[in-house]
């Protein structure tokens, strides 16, 4: 007879090993393989021929920093980021705050309503996108033109590609946050409210001194989210602009694949993928620290 | 929000919102039903004046594009399946079973959770030609068939299982494998289809690593041959729509089928991770 107390290696490692397997094959190992990587001149020759790559230190690294072309996917990335995720993180707070209101009829219609973005294909949207933004016959100009506003050549226009891009994004992923949202709302406790009408509270006042303070775990979960999907801007510019206009669009990860597998430096991109890394997680790091000083 | 205006104008606001957000998909339906050249007259008509089939016609005659939509779905079923197996057994396995170096090996894995997927995926490109898995089906499978996220969400779920349920089934003489396919596996369905519906929408709706590994049209998935058409045909928008609309269609009949269930499970993975 087996009890609890017992121990039960041999079935654990049995269910385990399936996943470890893969993930380290797959997964862990590239990972580790493309820091060396990034400290060797990996060409397409040595594609073709190992033996040709040469050590070359932090030679990538100190190559990326001082080019011009880096700091311009840096930058885009960082205003696709710093603007993006204020905008999309208030998209979403106001969808939850709509769908999560009592005297709303059908909710659960308009949550799949407003999730259904969520789950279509990128570059599909991307591309009805590109048409819906079309200087003459695109429906946004069309509508704006009609309410008397001024238009733009949205993706033409190196001052407004990101944004345009940011606002597809900003559709696209509000609905997944309002979920998130809605299930921190439900986890405030009714009684704060009866509490707050007692009291004689507005409306501004529960939501600043109640709502706000008991979304803090689901705004943690989402900011840190939405920065590191947003780090990860990608198919949206590859498939509307192809970094364009004047490069105004050019990410990082489409920096990693234009260098990895356009012009197949492979040492220099993992380098750069190291670089995103690092930003990621530094940026992840500062949110959650300043979040523990702030709940202090 | 009180008194009676203040209830209409929140339908109000919700109904508009709703409507702008289904804009763009409804065109894009709309679009894809209007003769070459339609939508491109001025003003941008928003629904078609015939509707027309061919596009659809093209896409599966002359442009051969059922042979993407086999490789999306040959992907995204064999993925799902393999996935959700692994990573509940794995899950559970963290969650419930006592083994020599447990938390050690999760603890790595929580490290690796961090890590964003870009990173490996030039070794990984590498790797796999080495194998001879570059510009194969397998070869495109390969980053969706287990998870640490999945593994993470299924362990989180598991540790709710009573540790009597288990002991008693020990009681009665059952294998730990038998126990995690004949007791574990029902208890934990709810986690199982959250994942599988996950997962299935990742690799079906995923562009940088088939972009990556597959470079032979016949192999393409659909939204690789969907950026694919762009350079030749995007002048073409009714026919391009046509293509968007295949290819989110899938995704969309799935979600709205089991909307209920990814909607709690999207819920549930927030609260609890």
């Amino acid at each position: 007879m087996r009890g609890s107390g017992e121990r039960q290696d041999g079935a654990a490692w049995v269910l385990v090993s399936p996943a470890l397997l893969l993930i380290g094959v797959f997964f862990v190992l590239p990972v580790i393989a493309g820091f060396l990587l990034s400290l060797t001149d990996f060409d397409i020759y040595a594609i073709g021929d190992p033996r040709v790559m040469r050590v070359v230190g932090l030679g990538n690294y100190h190559q990326i920093l001082t080019d011009g072309d880096f700091w311009i996917a840096f930058r885009n990335t960082m205003v696709y980021v710093v603007l993006g995720v204020p905008l999309s993180v208030a998209a979403s707070l106001g969808a939850a705050l709509l769908v999560n209101a009592q005297r709303l009829r059908a909710k659960g219609l308009f949550r799949v309503v407003f999730f259904t973005p969520v789950v279509t294909t990128l570059v599909a949207v991307a591309i009805v996108w590109r048409y819906l933004y079309h200087p003459k016959f695109g429906l946004l100009n069309w509508g704006l033109s009609h309410l008397g506003l001024p238009t733009a050549d949205w993706l033409g226009d190196p001052h407004w590609a990101m944004p345009a891009i940011l606002l597809l994004s900003v559709w696209k992923n509000f609905g997944y946050n309002m979920l998130i949202f809605v299930a921190g709302l439900q986890s405030v406790p009714q009684e704060l409210y009866e509490a707050a009408d007692l009291d004689g509270a507005g409306a501004w006042q529960r939501f600043r001194h109640i709502t706000l303070p008991g979304l803090r775990p689901a705004m943690l979960f989402v900011t840190v989210m939405t920065v590191l999907g947003n780090f990860q801007l990608f198919a949206e510019p590859y498939v509307m602009t192809q970094g364009g206009p004047l490069r105004s669009t050019v990410s990082l990860v489409m920096l990693m694949y234009e260098q990895g597998f356009r012009w197949w430096r492979m040492g220099r991109a993992a380098a750069i993928a190291f670089v995103l890394f690092a930003l990621m997680l530094g940026a992840t790091l500062l949110q959650i620290r300043t979040q523990r000083e702030r709940s202090t | 929000m009180r008194g009676r205006g203040g209830v209409a104008l929140l339908h109000a606001a919700v109904i508009a919102a709703a409507l702008l957000t289904l804009t763009p998909l409804v065109w894009m339906v709309s679009a894809s039903l209007m003769p070459a050249g339609e939508s491109t007259t001025l003003p941008p008509p928003f629904f078609p004046r015939h509707v027309t089939f061919a596009h659809y016609v093209e896409l599966f005659t002359r442009l051969d594009l059922g042979r993407s939509v086999f490789n999306s779905t040959a992907i995204a079923l064999v993925t799902t399946l393999v996935s959700v197996l692994i990573n509940s057994m794995a899950g559970y396995a963290f969650a419930k079973l006592r083994f020599r170096g447990r938390d050690r090996v999760f603890g790595i894995l929580l490290v690796a959770l961090v890590i964003p997927s870009q990173v490996g995926m030039l070794p990984l490109f590498l790797e796999l030609k080495v194998l001879h898995l570059v510009n194969t089906l397998p070869g495109a499978m390969i980053p969706y068939l287990s998870s640490v996220f999945g593994i993470f969400m299924v362990r989180q779920y598991a540790l709710s299982i009573p540790n009597d349920l288990l002991d008693a089934a020990r009681l009665d003489g059952a294998s730990e494998l038998r126990i995690f396919w004949h007791v574990v596996l029902p208890v934990i369905q709810p986690i199982l289809v959250t994942q599988g519906i996950f997962n299935l929408l990742t690799s079906w709706n995923d562009f940088l690593w088939p972009l990556i590994v597959l470079s032979d049209e016949r192999n393409f998935t659909l939204p690789l041959a969907l950026a694919n058409l762009m350079g030749e045909h995007v002048q073409d928008i009714e026919l391009m729509m046509a293509g968007a609309v295949l290819t989110v269609l899938p995704v969309l009949i799935v979600f709205l089928a089991l909307q209920r269930l990814y909607i709690r499970g999207v819920m549930m993975g927030s609260t609890k991770g």
